[in-house]
């Protein structure tokens, strides 16, 4: 693996509430090398968001470190860009689409020329260069969340963050929008964690597949994805390597949800003295 | 959201600090008001204001409990609220009745709405001149003024109301041969009845204005009336807690028209936002 | 259907009525012997002659002006208030109940006590409208505060929209609906709180010469003088209406397209 640029470290987080706590996430340590393209899977409720936001610096964990390019991650870094599920919430209702884009630029200080070249580039790499100063919520879901991408790409990230992105659109959508991850992937070279809860998309999309258990989560699986680099919707999913891989994770994450039903009641105060194993195949009383 | 709930979805919407266990807001609420009262009081007391013309509270309290002992406090208490009951139910049967009409005929709404808004906006004051010449000091005219504030308010939500019917609704009920009042009854009342409940809770606040203040500039009785005596006859204590008096029953009436709305509303899934007013 | 025609059939409805109405009281006042209904024709010349004279600068100037500073006054201070108190939760606990009381109570009442205090000068009147229209502001501008979107504010820290931005880009902008309400209810209490004070007291303005007029059984000026109130109301509120479409354009273009969507 190339040197990590983004380096997450034993991460937890647990939520504090009146007479009662949750584990949202025991103890996460994984890394991501520089130019990757790395998906997170997990079933739901498995405390994807919670980690994207730990490592978006959005959230402060409980313990554990998130370093980026070397740097502790202690608020949100500047070389980071997120897209989350919500893109109906997550643009400003009040601004055009190139205000939406632009925004995020003027808070860098960047002069007006390159500012005006960065929305134009950004927003032609996603396939919206006539909607400039359309409303967002003129726009239909798919195109919103091409705005919310057009934004985090014109932000010039290291990293760029995705939570569930596709999660609230419609199959044929979705199909467009993971090709056109994968395309920015390949024409800025940005690095790229995608957090969703489809088994397909992530294993379509990833260079690596990091699979999660149930809350409180752990990784049960760091999982190579040795499909081609070229990839198109209708080829890669028929292939039987991408059947057989995805198969994998399938059953990784049915063996997760029964880890949770067997030994942990999701609720319960977790002291995090007794530290979950990596489960093994045996531990499934399935087979 | 409530401090008992743990939502790790919804985590970001405090920042990202350990919190203390929190105290219930009723207490910090209490805390507020003990820490404002004694604001009130110590404000005078080290100087920093007059006591001339800003008496410790406890003195504004104290003369409020004096007056409470007497006949006249009471009876100017029943008179405000009684000007504001009837003027109030006059305008909420005005404006209801009315807003059925008008909303749900088309060419009633077009051909009212241009005058409706010219004269909603009207300052229901501006009429006390008139009010006096036309109908002298005394009930009348605080009614006049009651009802014509607390009329608009009533009578617009209605109409809003009523325009959100549902269009698959409307045409349901048209295939099913639903009669005229069967659509008010169990179409368009139904839908109107957050608006409504919203004309209710604004009207009332604004009729307890006017019937207040048709006593300070005296074409009315009540506690108006009373704050203004006092203010004339330089019983300052008392003008204080006069308005702490009538602030209470402020908070008495919206209280009252927040739990009648919920209470009404118990069944609908949304309490509507305002609109329009 | 043809533009033109539109317009017509529009400004038929717009105007119907109220030359109907108009029209009803020309005629019924026309011969009027009721002393204290005089014709309407005497009251519209009457009007011209009083309001289009010294008093214009006189009283109308004076008032106009009072109302303005003092809802301007009302606005700033309810929206500065409003979200230094959303944004801090113990602190919004800790004041609510206050708040509430002094939303309940009738604003003019106030007066009364703000004229022991400051005297009866412009000062004092501003200061009334000011005590009596920030509540509505403030309280709405702190709901709205509150109720900024979580993912839009996470949105805006992690691209670093912080601080004084994120209250320019986010906080304002996310709030101004419920700003907006707060400020048109605002708005109708100045007017109110504008006339009750210079009736209450004063030695100008239009609710001082109004209270003059009928004192002195001015009929027709009376008269003249509360049409010239009730313009004052209209005016205001279409352009309050004005302004709320241009700043809530995009609120409303919302609100359609998610209706749309059920």
């Amino acid at each position: 693996m190339t040197q990590p640029l983004l380096d997450v470290a034993g991460v937890q987080k647990t939520y504090t509430g009146s007479g009662r706590t949750v584990e949202a996430v025991r103890d996460l340590t994984f890394s991501v090398g520089d130019g990757e393209l790395v998906c997170i899977v997990g079933p739901s409720g498995a405390g994807k968001t919670t980690l994207l936001k730990c490592i978006a610096g959005l959230l402060e964990p409980t313990s554990g470190t998130v370093t980026l390019a070397g740097s502790r991650v202690d608020g949100p870094p500047e070389a980071m860009a997120v897209v989350f599920q919500e893109y109906g919430r997550s643009l400003y209702p009040w601004l055009t689409v190139k205000g939406n884009v632009e925004l995020p630029l003027k808070q860098k200080k960047l002069d007006k020329a390159r500012r005006r070249e960065l929305v134009r580039d950004a927003l032609e790499a996603v396939g919206l260069a006539d909607v400039h100063s359309a409303y967002p919520w003129q726009l239909s879901g798919g195109m919103q969340q091409r705005v919310a991408i057009a934004r985090a790409v014109a932000y010039e990230p290291k990293v760029l963050l995705m939570d569930e992105p596709f999660a609230a659109v419609d199959a044929q959508t979705r199909a467009d929008l993971e090709d056109l991850i994968r395309s920015l992937w390949h024409k800025l070279g940005v690095t790229i964690l995608f957090v969703t809860h489809d088994i397909d998309e992530s294993v379509y999309l990833g260079q690596r597949v990091l699979v999660l258990s149930s809350s409180p989560t752990v990784i049960m699986e760091d999982l190579a994805i040795d499909l081609p680099d070229e990839r198109n919707q209708l080829d890669t999913r028929s292939s039987p390597r991408f059947a057989e891989l995805r198969g994998h994770v399938y059953e990784q994450i049915q063996l997760a949800k029964h880890r949770k039903g067997d030994q942990h009641q999701r609720d319960e105060v977790a002291t995090g003295s007794h530290r979950a194993g990596p489960p093994t195949v045996a531990a499934d009383p399935g087979h | 959201m409530s401090a008992t709930d743990v939502r790790p979805a919804r985590a970001g919407a405090e920042p990202a600090r350990r919190r203390r266990p929190e105290l219930p807001s009723s207490v910090l609420g209490l805390v507020g008001l003990v820490a404002f009262a004694a604001l009130l009081e110590l404000l005078p007391r080290t100087g920093i204001v007059s006591a001339e013309y800003f008496p410790p509270f406890s003195e504004m309290v104290r003369a409020l409990v004096e007056a409470a002992g007497t006949d006249r406090f009471w009876a100017a208490t029943a008179e405000t609220v009684q000007a504001w009951g009837i003027g109030l139910g006059i305008a909420l049967v005005a404006g209801i009745g009315l807003g059925l009409l008008i909303g749900s005929v088309e060419v009633l709404r077009r051909f009212t709405a241009s005058t409706i808004e010219f004269l909603r906006p009207v300052p229901s004051v501006a009429l006390i001149p008139l009010a006096v010449l036309l109908l002298g000091l005394g009930l009348q005219s605080t009614l006049l003024l009651v009802v014509y504030a607390s009329f608009w308010q009533i009578l617009i939500q209605v109409i809003y109301g009523v325009q959100d019917v549902d269009p698959v609704a409307r045409e349901t009920a048209r295939s099913y041969h639903l009669g005229r009042w069967a659509r008010v009854r169990y179409l368009i009342w139904p839908t109107a009845l957050p608006y409504v409940m919203t004309g209710v809770r604004l009207g009332a606040a604004v009729a307890l204005i006017l019937a207040v203040t048709a006593g300070l500039v005296g074409i009315g009785t009540g506690l108006g009336a009373e704050i203004a005596l006092a203010q004339s006859s330089n019983a300052v204590p008392l003008v204080y807690g006069l308005v702490i008096f009538t602030g209470l029953l402020g908070v008495v009436v919206n209280l009252a028209a927040r739990v009648l709305e919920r209470r009404t509303l118990a069944w609908h899934s949304s309490v509507r936002a305002d609109v329009g007013g | 259907m043809q533009p033109v025609l539109r317009w017509g059939r529009t400004l038929g409805y717009a105007l119907t009525l109220p030359v109907v109405l108009v029209t009803l009281w020309w005629v019924w006042s026309a011969d009027s012997t009721n002393y204290y209904a005089p014709p309407l024709q005497t009251i519209l010349t009457t009007f011209g002659d009083v309001w289009f004279s010294e008093r214009l600068r006189a009283d109308v100037l004076p008032s106009v002006t009072r109302l303005l500073i003092g809802y301007t006054g009302a606005v700033v201070v309810g929206v500065g208030l409003g979200v230094l108190l959303g944004a801090n939760r113990t602190l919004r606990r800790v004041t609510e109940p206050v708040l509430e009381f002094f939303r309940a109570i009738p604003p003019p009442a106030l007066i009364p006590i703000l004229f022991l205090f400051a005297g009866i000068g412009d000062t004092a009147k501003v200061i009334v409208i000011i005590s009596g229209a920030v509540w509505p502001v403030l309280l709405n501008t702190v709901e709205g505060v509150r109720a900024v979107d979580d993912v839009l504010s996470d949105t805006s820290r992690s691209y670093g929209v912080t601080g004084l931005a994120r209250l320019r880009h986010l906080v304002l902008p996310a709030a101004s609906p419920q700003i907006v309400a707060g400020m048109r209810q605002a708005l109708s209490i100045s007017i109110i709180l504008m006339v009750i004070s210079e009736m209450f007291a004063s030695t100008n303005g239009l609710g001082f010469s109004v209270i003059q007029f009928q004192r002195s059984f001015a009929i027709p000026e009376m008269w003249s003088g509360i049409l010239l109130l009730g313009l004052l109301g209209f005016v205001l509120s279409l352009l309050f209406q004005l302004f709320e479409r241009r700043t809530l354009r995009w609120y409303h273009g919302l609100r359609r397209s998610q209706l749309g969507e059920n």
